[in-house]
């Protein structure tokens, strides 16, 4: 927010003699310390003067370590990079060699440059958090959860194919339903592979248009089991004899037959698991 | 009983609609009408709204349309609407403008830019689908690539990923740069505008 971006220059070295008055969590990396130190010292940024700003650098990450902070270690890498910087600043230059046109870069150039870039995309972030957002300044009719038209799945409705992330989040979401209580249960009466998991997930499908992903997991459903079709899911995906899909965000996962289902005993022989 | 103009109808649609409505999909709900005059009547019922000086307005956003309320009435919607309003931390903003612009990136690529580790802010940005893995980049290790999601561009408000305020030159004192400056960047222009 722009307000942040205010309080930053003014709070840290001011009224050093007495104290440092500091505001630590305004500093969101080295990158964003060293601007500031450039800032507040109103040095030209394309001509640091290195030892100036690589003191004061070291000065903060002494006062961070005074007051018992855990040192980042990006800063630490940082504070490397500024004196080696430095170090090459004080050696004197080695005489370009005969046929060498090009000018020796100066050792400051690739750290400006990330200043300059890392600037760029702080101040575009700033402008990003200061637009009108939706649910902050702007407001739309809050149907995201699909209030009016949960429910319906049809082909044309621009459905959304799921992505990795979303369909093992809600498998999590399945999983943590399960009481954790059966640890001391000893295994072995009921056990299930992937390929009769699969079986079951087709005849459940069988002669329906599409079902539920929950409905998967219903009933008092062990942690293996649960696990074992969450597999046969996958599994089925990755052969493409099942299409998943969620027609809204956060809203219920269909499962549909991607194929006008052939024969499903011929399905054994596609996997590997057979 | 009279018949209902275009403008109504597209009207009563986007009303109803419960996320931006593109002109393509306008189009194909109305097949009676021609694709330049459902485009003519959003136009219409877009001034219309504007020049009622209405409490909602019609904006373009995520590559849709859809009826959003004006900012002028923030204060007094914010007391009803329940939940706390979405905050963004400097970091996650940050991560996200670098995300915007720069996609596809791998999380080295953001780390780079931004000279701290990013994994965390990530995770929240994936949590909140503000950010989405796009796949694995081709080179050694495969590292994920990510990019911004439709629900960014709807969060905050954009058109599409071109509608992204231009990135500025730092101000400098010295207007004359000793190394050349980065040309402008790559807006990742085939980012789908599709919903």
């Amino acid at each position: 927010m722009p307000q942040a971006a205010e309080t930053v220059p003014t709070s840290l070295f001011e009224g050093a003699d007495q104290g440092y008055s500091i505001k630590l969590d305004a500093f969101e990396g080295p990158l964003d310390l060293l601007l500031h130190l450039i800032r507040k010292n109103e040095v030209d940024i394309y001509d640091i003067p290195i030892s100036l700003i690589t003191r004061q650098y070291l000065d903060y990450l002494k006062l961070m370590k005074e007051l018992n902070l855990d040192l980042a270690g990006d800063f630490l890498v940082m504070a490397s990079t500024l004196l080696q910087i430095k170090s090459r600043m004080l050696l004197p230059l080695p005489e370009p060699e005969e046929g060498e046109g090009e000018e020796q870069e100066d050792p400051r150039a690739e750290l400006v440059r990330r200043l300059i870039e890392y600037q760029r995309y702080r101040d575009a972030g700033l402008e990003l958090g200061a637009r009108e957002l939706l649910g902050r300044e702007v407001f739309a009719r809050p149907c995201a959860d699909g209030c009016c038209l949960e429910g319906f799945v049809t082909a044309d409705d621009g459905p959304l194919e799921l992505d990795l992330f979303e369909l093992s989040e809600a498998f999590n979401q399945l999983l943590a339903r399960i009481p954790s209580a059966r640890a001391h249960e000893v295994a072995g009466q009921d056990t299930l592979s992937i390929v009769d998991a699969i079986n079951e997930i087709l005849s459940r499908l069988d002669g329906r248009e599409s079902m539920e992903f929950e409905s998967l997991f219903l009933d008092d459903i062990s942690r293996e089991r649960m696990i074992v079709t969450f597999l046969a899911l996958l599994e089925l995906c990755r052969i493409k004899l099942l299409k998943v899909i969620q027609n809204s965000r956060y809203g219920t996962i269909h499962i549909f037959p991607s194929v006008a289902a052939t024969d499903n005993d011929g399905v054994s022989d596609a996997l590997p698991f057979a | 009983m009279h018949f209902p103009s275009l403008n109504a109808i597209i009207e009563g649609l986007l009303f109803v609609s419960d996320g931006p409505m593109t002109l393509d999909r306008l189009t194909e709900l109305l097949p009676d009408y021609e694709r330049a005059s459902v485009r003519l009547a959003v136009q219409e019922l877009r001034d219309d709204y504007e020049q009622r000086g209405a409490g909602v307005h019609l904006v373009e956003v995520a590559g849709g349309w859809q009826l959003r309320t004006v900012p002028e009435l923030m204060p007094y919607l914010s007391r009803m609407v329940k939940g706390r309003p979405a905050r963004f931390s400097q970091s996650a903003l940050e991560t996200l403008a670098i995300v915007a612009y720069r996609q596809p990136i791998t999380r080295q690529e953001i780390e780079y830019l931004r000279g701290v580790d990013t994994g965390a802010v990530l995770k929240t940005l994936l949590e909140k689908k503000l950010v989405k893995i796009l796949g694995k980049k081709d080179i050694p290790g495969r590292p994920i690539i990510y990019g911004t999601t439709r629900e960014f561009l709807e969060v905050f408000n954009l058109k599409d990923l071109k509608g992204l305020p231009t990135l500025r030159e730092i101000q400098s004192l010295d207007e004359v740069p000793i190394f050349e400056v980065q040309e402008e960047l790559p807006l990742g222009g085939e980012q789908r505008g599709e919903p």
